[in-house]
């Protein structure tokens, strides 16, 4: 009786040490009513352009992604919670993103989207929307274990000229100010997201090579694997925690 | 074709005054900015917007380079009685942009 009421208090006192938060407990109300609201949520245009891309057939297959997957609100929900992941066909670990051009380029035999394009950003709002609510499950076979690990070395290195890590600012100073604006924890739970800043959607390695330009690093280019392996390790480290997308950021 | 989105109740009581929110995407360039070249980006504008209630004009609005990319409209009217709402968009470079929603009113 006595054992298990310590374990009781074990679990309870684990739980009570969760201590990460979401970016949008570090947004004013009314960015946060904004994300919350989605009739307000400037996100939702980029959804109604991916929903409508779902279902649009395209390249020489003619097919469409429902031809294949059916109706999204089914076939995709918890979809985007499991990404970045290895991926057979591609034989390495891919972003959602990636993966929807694994699928243009291969089932639809369709042109791949650019990185940051309207269309793209669009299926991955979409996408990532019917998994909105469940906690992130990053998966655990070895290769995406692995592009974490690496991504998790990423995150502790010094780059640029101002030598930061992404953990100097968001593990040991989240919470404090970078001039006036609030440190994040840094939990990529809510990309695509809508940044006001950027007056339009972008991905969350649009805003890793955000922050490394801000040290004065060498930022790589969109879809690099050093960007993945970042994201694989973004996903580890905010495992269980709800999925937001499609958020607004400031 | 330029995505929007009209969010309004379908249904009213006569009289009762109704919340109409409006959201497009448009990049509103201000004309000030600097491009990837250096040189400014075109100016590229909505210019007017407005809402008619069964063809009379309830709603109108000019916008300026100020306004936010992806423009979102709130306001209100009364329902007075059944039909069609339009919301249309005037921009730059000939945009142009409409959209309609009906209203059933009752009582």
């Amino acid at each position: 009786m006595r054992a298990a009421l310590l374990m009781l208090v074990f679990c309870l006192a684990a739980q009570a040490q969760d201590l990460r938060k979401s970016g949008t407990e570090y947004m004013s109300e009314s960015t946060r009513a904004m994300q919350r609201d989605d009739m307000q949520n400037p996100a939702m245009l980029w959804v109604a352009g991916g929903e409508t891309l779902w279902n649009t057939k395209a390249g020489k297959s003619g097919k469409s992604c429902a031809s294949c997957h059916g109706d999204a609100k089914q076939a995709m929900r918890g979809a985007a919670a499991r990404y970045p992941a290895f991926d057979k066909g591609a034989g390495r670990v891919l972003n959602l993103g990636q993966r929807i051009n694994q699928c243009r380029t291969g089932a639809q035999q369709a042109p791949a989207f650019r990185h940051e394009s309207e269309e793209l950003l669009g299926l991955e709002a979409y996408i990532a929307l019917q998994s909105r609510g469940m906690p992130l499950a990053p998966p655990a076979d070895a290769q995406t274990r692995a592009s974490a690990a690496r991504g998790e070395k990423l995150f502790n290195a010094r780059i640029g000229q101002l030598n930061l890590s992404c953990a100097h600012c968001h593990n040991d100073n989240a919470g404090k100010s970078l001039a006036g604006a609030p440190i994040p924890q840094g939990h990529a739970a809510a990309y695509p997201i809508y940044r006001l800043e950027w007056q339009g959607m972008g991905s969350l390695q649009r805003r890793l090579r955000n922050c490394m330009s801000g040290v004065r690093a060498e930022v790589p280019p969109l879809g690099a694997q050093d960007l993945v392996d970042l994201e694989s390790w973004l996903a580890l480290r905010a495992q269980g925690m709800p999925l937001e997308s499609p958020g607004v950021r400031p | 074709m330029a995505r929007a989105l009209v969010h309004m109740p379908a249904n009213a009581r006569k009289g009762e005054i109704i919340e109409i929110r409006a959201l497009i995407a448009h990049p509103m360039e201000t004309g000030y900015r600097p491009g990837a070249d250096g040189r400014p980006l075109p100016q590229d504008l909505i210019r007017q917007f407005s809402c008619s209630y069964n063809g009379e004009r309830v709603f109108a609005a000019e916008l300026h380079p100020a306004v936010s990319a992806n423009p979102y409209i709130v306001f209100y009217t009364i329902a007075t009685e059944s039909g069609t709402l339009e919301f249309s968009w005037q921009g730059d470079k000939g945009f142009a942009q409409t959209e309609r929603m009906p209203i059933t009113v009752s009582g």
